[in-house]
This record gives C-alpha cells, structure tokens and sequence, in this order.
C-alpha cells in the first residue's frame, strides 16, 4: 500500500469529474431548470478542472503512459508553478470549485465526485507526510536541500513550491510534468565515406589479462608493452 | 481475412445479438410508456422523459444481470469443459469475457448518463407543475394528495409546493439509492482505467467491490412506486380518453368522471439481477473453497535475477498448455489472487509457475521465500483457467514467437511437445519448430535459458538435433557486448546464455526468416504463435499474408493470436 501514488487515481477520478460537471451544467442550463445559473458556472469550473486535469503527471516510479495531445495542456499547467504543482491547492481548489454546483441537483454529482477527488488528493498528501515523519528527526534549515537556483526561501509562494522544503524533498509529492526526451538523430553512415581514425577497440578486461597472467606463470620471454600470443624468444641474449 | 473471419464471426455475431437485444428492450420500453394510456396522465406532467427513463432503466437491469457472468471464471471453466464438443473457435470466445465485462460497462455508464438526465427533467416537470397555480390538468394531477383513505394515489412525488428537488432525491428511495449507485459506479470506472489497473492494481482490485453497494442499490433502487401509472379499476371507470379533456369537471357530482387514481410501478429490478448474484455467490463460494483445498509446495528454486519457480501438488488438479492459474498468500495479503502462466507440462507429475518482482506482491512474496529458515509461506491456489493452446501440435511447422515476459506460456509448450515427441505421441503432427525469443536482456529469463540447455542436450542425445531450432534476439545490446561476442566469436557455446545457438542481436528481421521457412517447407501448413506486443503481431501478421503462397497446395502461413 505504501507505494501507491493516490495522486494518479485523484487525476482520473477529478477528470471524470470535469465531465461530470460539463454535463450536468449544459442539461440544467439547456432545460431552463430552476437555478440554471449554478449550471452555467458548472459548465465553466467542469471546462477548468479537465484541462488543469488532463495533463498526467509523471509518475515516481516506471514509465507514465502521456493522455493523447497533452503537451500543449503541459505548457500551459506549467506556467502556473506551485499553483498547479502542489496538490494541498489542488485539492483545496477542488474542494471550493464543487461547492457551489451543489445547490442544483443537475450538478450535485459533479460535486460529490470533485470532493472526492480532492479527498484523495489529500489522501496522497497524508500517505507521503505519514512517510516521512520518520525523517523528520533533524532540526535542517528548510531550505538547505534545495538546489543552488534558488538560494533562500523569501516567502511562502517559494516554500510551497520553488524552494523545496524538507517534507517534500524526499518524496516530490507534486505534479511533475512529462518532459518529451530529446531524440538523437542517429548519423547513419556518418563514418562509412571516412576510414576509421580510432585504433581498432581493446579486447574486454578479461580477456587482456589471461594471457598475461599464463605468460608471467610461464614466466615468458618479454615482459614489454605487447604481449604475443605465440612465445617469442628474444635472440639477444 | 478469412482467418480473421473463422476467428471473429462468434464474437461479431454474439456483440450483434447483445446490441440488438439493448436497441430492442429500448425501444420496446419507450413504446410502452409513449404510448400506453395507463402513463396518460404521467406523460401530460412529464412528457416524453418518461419513457427515456424507463427505456434506459430496462436497458439498465438488463446490463447489470450481464455484467456479474463472464467474471464468474469457475463457471466459464465449467462451460468451456461441458463444451468440449464445440469448435475450439467457438470455445475460445470465452477468453474474451473480460472484454465483454467492460462493453457491459460501458453500456450501463451510458444508460446511467440517459436515465439520471431524463429524470432531471422529470423532476424538474413535477416541480414546476407542483408550484403552478394555473388550473392546468399538470398542476391538478399534481395536487392530488398523498393522505388519500386509499393509501395514496398521489401522481406528483413533490408533496408540497415548497418542497425542493433536492429534498426529494435525497429523502426518496429512489433518489438515495440512485445516488449511491451512480457514486459507486463512477469510482469503480475511474479506478478501473488501464493507467491505475496495470500500476496500482491494489486501488482497481478493492475499489471494485464497490460493486456490493451497487448491486443492493439496484435491488431496492424501485421499491418507493415513484414511477405512477393510473389504476386498472380507475381506467375502467374513468378512461383517460374520455375523461382527460374534462377534467374541470372531476370532482362534480354528475360528471361520469372521476378523479383518476395511481399506483406505483414495483420494483422488477431484483428479479433481472437475482439469479447472476446467486451465481456469483456461488463462484465466490467455490473459489473459496478450492483455494482451500491444500496446495504442497514440492520444490522452490530461485533463479538468478530474483525470479521464484514453485513446484507445487494439488490434488485433482489437471492442467493443459498455455493455460494460468490464480495464487494468493494469505500471509501477505488475505485477499489478492493475482494470475501467473503455467510453465510446466501437462506431462509431468508437478505444476510450476516462475513468479517475477512486478510489485509490491510479487516483491514481498519472493523476499518471504528467501528467507531459509522461516517456514515457508502457505499458498492458495485457483485454476486452471484459460483455453488451452492445443492448437500448437497440429501443424506440421510451428513458428513460436515470445517477446520479453510473453515467453513464459512457451515453457510449457515447449516441455509439453518436447515429452509427445519422446513418446511419438500421434497427437502430435509437429515435425518442425521454429522458436524466436526476443527480449531485452535475458537476465530476467534465465530460468528459460536453462530449459533451453536442457531440451538441447535431450534432443542431442536423440540424435534430433534439428527438431527444435531457436533463435535469441537481445534488443537491448551496447558496443561492449558486441565486442566480447565478436571475440569469441569461433567459441562453440555463446558466452551470454551458454546455449549452442548464438545470439542475435537487435530485431529479427521476419522478410528473411519468413523467406527462409517457405523455402525450406514448400509444401506445409505453418502456425504462427505470438506471445507478445500488438505491434509485433501485426507485423507478422503481415508476412503471414505475403509469403503464403496463393496456390493452397504451397506453403501457407497461418497467424494465430493466442490469448495468453
């Protein structure tokens, strides 16, 4: 259970959410039902939370399969830093996003949902800090583990998210975006019109030290730089 | 295409009959209550939302009787074998129920989307025809009130024109179960994505069993009558045809027509879902019992690159190739079963599995194996499950293609094939295998290395050396291992696996290997196995077609996708 990162199953469940609440707002707003207005903002906050949503995060550990197109979503969620980053504000966020969908009954189920989804979000940040409260021994500058870009910790919008503080550090529970990893062209024939101008490879270790070893043993004719495969005698005496 | 026609036409045919069933009870449904004049005075509140719901409510019960079966794998198991006489094709279809489970599904989220938006309206009808003043015929039915002497044959479920929607769903039977039910079936969905299924398998597998809540939601789901026809002593008096125009004139004396009485629809959903929930209390029941039933661990080895083989005993257990079994350990989890392809031969007097690290399971049941002087863990086991692959044995030419981990169910149809040569078994048509192993690096698959070793140094002492010819392909290769393969080039063993067959390395290119079979075998059938990659099959599927030849006396190349 301790490897389970909640935050993935949060992002799921807060995108079906998204659509949850999209759908319910355009049948209460398209019905003229009582309160339509709750369903126009619901159509509205809906389209945020899946695109806030739709760019999955980089898992912690193994490969995370990319939601088709995300990248253009990815540039955009990034730009926002901690906001988007940290999930304690995406679950509060989640949280004050579904309450006033709410009061109509169109919507009422994109709020459960959206309330659930932040619930598990808090549920991943629960698990990590449960985690780590064994590390949390030593009484560390909070701002000692970060990286040299960031110095020193001014305010409270860098210690949510620019500078990391020691909770975090260990385990990263934020939203990591997926980076696309930059592809080497490979130079098909780049050496084939040139002749190689490199000495040919070494054989292994291994196999360079066998020969030697039985030629110490045998207690061969040249100890030089090279060592002959046939014996060679020296006729210099 | 015509292979893939002889594979596919049971499961298009059995889709065509689902779907048509689904379109049928729909249709069937919304008739019903568009037309019937039992639902009259319903439809003049609500209009044709009515029916909408109930069609998507039938659709509804007729899904989730489904959708319990093909999980039911005992009973599958069950048909699959009574069922022998039936075509392998047609038997084979049964693989596939996991797939049907969620067509099943996805239907019922459908259906659900249609039925909890055609009652919005409906809600939203009653409540603008409860607050209305107008003397309309909506806001007189509306007002007919629930504390009649008859028990209540109240039409509008909104008691009070101040009532709101809200409270209704909330405090009605309808409205909490449906709640429920859509909550719990909204979470099963999202966590049962393939993302969270294949890397968390433990939030799919307990999520899940949210099904419980959905089940009993739907049994009591109708039970409140909210859905109101008019009485059949009410449409004898006071006929809907006759009596609806005038209905200002209802509660006068002389007019031969009276206010119009309602009742409930009863539930019917119990009766759609009870026999599924008996059978899957029953599948439950024996996959209880079987895992209780005791499993002797014969042998445990464990191969380099931390992979666990058990050699186990059960009794009554009988296997065939290419077929999983389910195991669990209670003293790591109570309740997680997780499959694992059968590696042993039907031939021999064990049954084994190699169990890999692949998570949190399979890691803390490997480090409990290891420790050598604690007793070893108890194992539950369930199975075996799955079509056998005996299709394997009847060509003459088999090419068997296993990719990464998909070469474990080749274990066992190699050693099976290996024992019916031995016995010049007349089952056994095969004169010619063809084994490609493709992986990454064989570090993990060393355990298959030495079956390799072992069927080499048999078939040698045989004197049937070309009986099995194999080939290793190593995609994951750098400049050093080529250097050290190229030194030891004129070495009669290769030094990375230690087989006789040196390895190849990158990808097999199949144009060639392809060309090479056809050549050698002008005038066989061949069979083509994968266990592997989509993208793979494809591409073999591909060369299958190109180098059969058109004259069906020459060399033909038949693509099967084995589900392993």
């Amino acid at each position: 259970m301790g490897q389970i990162e909640w935050a993935m199953w949060a992002n799921e469940q807060a995108l079906a959410s998204g659509l949850i609440l999209i759908t319910g707002g355009i049948v209460a707003t398209a019905g003229h039902f009582t309160q339509w207005y709750f369903g126009a903002y619901s159509i509205v906050a809906g389209v945020f939370v899946c695109l806030l949503e739709y760019p999955r995060g980089k898992r912690k550990k193994g490969s995370t399969m990319e939601r088709c197109g995300q990248k253009y979503m990815t540039a955009v969620v990034k730009l926002f830093g901690p906001l988007t980053r940290n999930y304690y504000i995406r679950a509060v966020l989640h949280l004050l996003l579904s309450v006033p969908a709410g009061f109509l009954l169109a919507t009422i189920l994109g709020t459960a949902c959206l309330a659930i989804a932040s619930g598990i979000y808090l549920l991943e940040m629960n698990s990590t800090h449960s985690q780590e409260s064994v590390f949390l021994g030593s009484p560390l500058n909070p701002c000692s583990s970060v990286s040299p870009q960031t110095p020193a910790c001014r305010n409270a919008w860098e210690l949510l998210g620019g500078c990391r503080p020691r909770w975090a550090a260990v385990r990263g529970e934020q939203w990591t975006p997926i980076e696309p990893k930059p592809r080497e062209r490979p130079h098909v024939g780049g050496t084939i019109k040139q002749p190689p101008s490199n000495p040919p490879p070494r054989p292994p270790a291994e196999a360079r030290k066998k020969p030697s070893e039985e030629a110490e043993a045998a207690e061969g004719p040249s100890a030089g730089p090279q060592d002959n495969p046939i014996p060679v005698t020296d006729e210099i005496v | 295409m015509g292979n893939w026609v002889v594979n596919h036409c049971f499961s298009v045919l059995f889709l065509a009959v689902w779907l048509g069933l689904n379109v049928f009870l729909f249709v069937d449904a919304f008739l019903k209550y568009e037309k019937a004049d039992k639902y009259y005075y319903t439809r003049k509140i609500l209009g044709s939302t009515l029916a909408c719901a109930r069609a998507s409510a039938l659709c509804l019960n007729f899904n989730s009787m489904l959708i319990l079966l093909p999980v039911c794998r005992n009973l599958l198991s069950f048909l699959r074998g009574t069922c022998s006489f039936c075509s392998r094709t047609l038997r084979k279809q049964l693989d596939h129920n996991l797939t049907f489970h969620k067509l099943v599904a996805y239907m019922i989220c459908l259906h659900t989307a249609i039925h909890i938006i055609a009652h919005l309206f409906n809600f939203d009808c009653y409540s603008r025809s409860r607050q209305a003043t107008d003397g309309s015929l909506a806001s007189i039915l509306s007002g007919l009130s629930h504390d009649e002497k008859k028990g209540g044959s109240w039409l509008n479920p909104i008691q009070s024109p101040n009532m709101t929607v809200e409270y209704v769903t909330f405090t009605s039977i309808a409205g909490l179960t449906g709640v429920i039910m859509t909550i719990a079936l909204i979470l099963m969905v999202t966590s049962a994505t393939e993302f969270i299924r294949r890397s968390y398998f433990e939030v799919f597998w307990y999520t899940h069993h949210l099904f419980i809540f959905y089940i009993l939601a739907l049994g009591i789901h109708g039970i409140g009558g909210i859905v109101r026809g008019q009485t059949e002593k009410s449409m004898n008096e006071s006929h809907p045809c006759k009596c609806a125009e005038s209905f200002e004139m209802w509660d006068d004396h002389d007019s031969h027509c009276r206010r119009p009485e309602f009742e409930g629809h009863p539930a019917e959903s119990w009766k759609w879902i009870l026999a599924p929930v008996i059978l899957y209390i029953c599948e439950r029941i024996l996959r209880f019992y079987r895992s209780q039933q005791k499993v002797v661990i014969t042998k445990v080895v464990m191969h380099p690159s931390k992979v666990l083989e058990l050699q186990m005993n059960k009794r009554g257990f009988s296997m065939e190739v290419g077929q999983y079994i389910f195991i669990n350990c209670p003293s790591i989890s109570l309740l997680e079963w997780h499959p694992f392809t059968l590696t042993s031969a039907p031939e021999e007097d064990f049954f084994s599995i190699h169990i890999r690290v692949a998570g949190d399971w399979t890691e803390n049941l490997i480090r409990a194996f290891e420790q050598q002087y604690s007793t070893i863990p108890r194992i539950e086991v369930d199975g075996p499950f799955g079509t056998a692959s005996e299709d394997v044995f009847q060509y003459e030419v088999a090419v068997l293609v296993g990719a990464g981990i998909g070469v474990t169910p080749f274990a066992s149809i190699l050693k099976s094939i290996w024992y019916k040569f031995q016995c010049a078994d007349h089952n056994l048509k095969t004169k010619k295998i063809y084994f490609y192993w493709i992986c990454r690096e064989t570090g993990a698959f060393s355990w298959f290395n030495d079956l390799l070793t072992s069927l080499e140094q048999e078939m040698e002492e045989l004197g049937k050396v070309d009986f099995l010819n194999y080939r290793l392909f190593l995609t994951g290769w750098d400049s050093n291992i080529v250097g050290h393969a190229a030194l030891n080039f004129d070495k009669a063993t290769d030094i990375l696996t230690g087989l006789k067959q040196k390895t190849s390395f990158g990808r097999p290119m199949w144009d060639n290997e392809f060309s090479k079979i056809a050549t050698s075998h002008p005038k066989s059938v061949v069979g083509v196995f994968l266990c592997g990659p989509q993208t793979l099959a494809k591409s073999l599927r591909k060369c299958c077609h190109r180098y059969s030849s058109l004259d069906p006396r020459k060399v033909q190349f038949y693509f099967n996708k084995e589900n392993f």
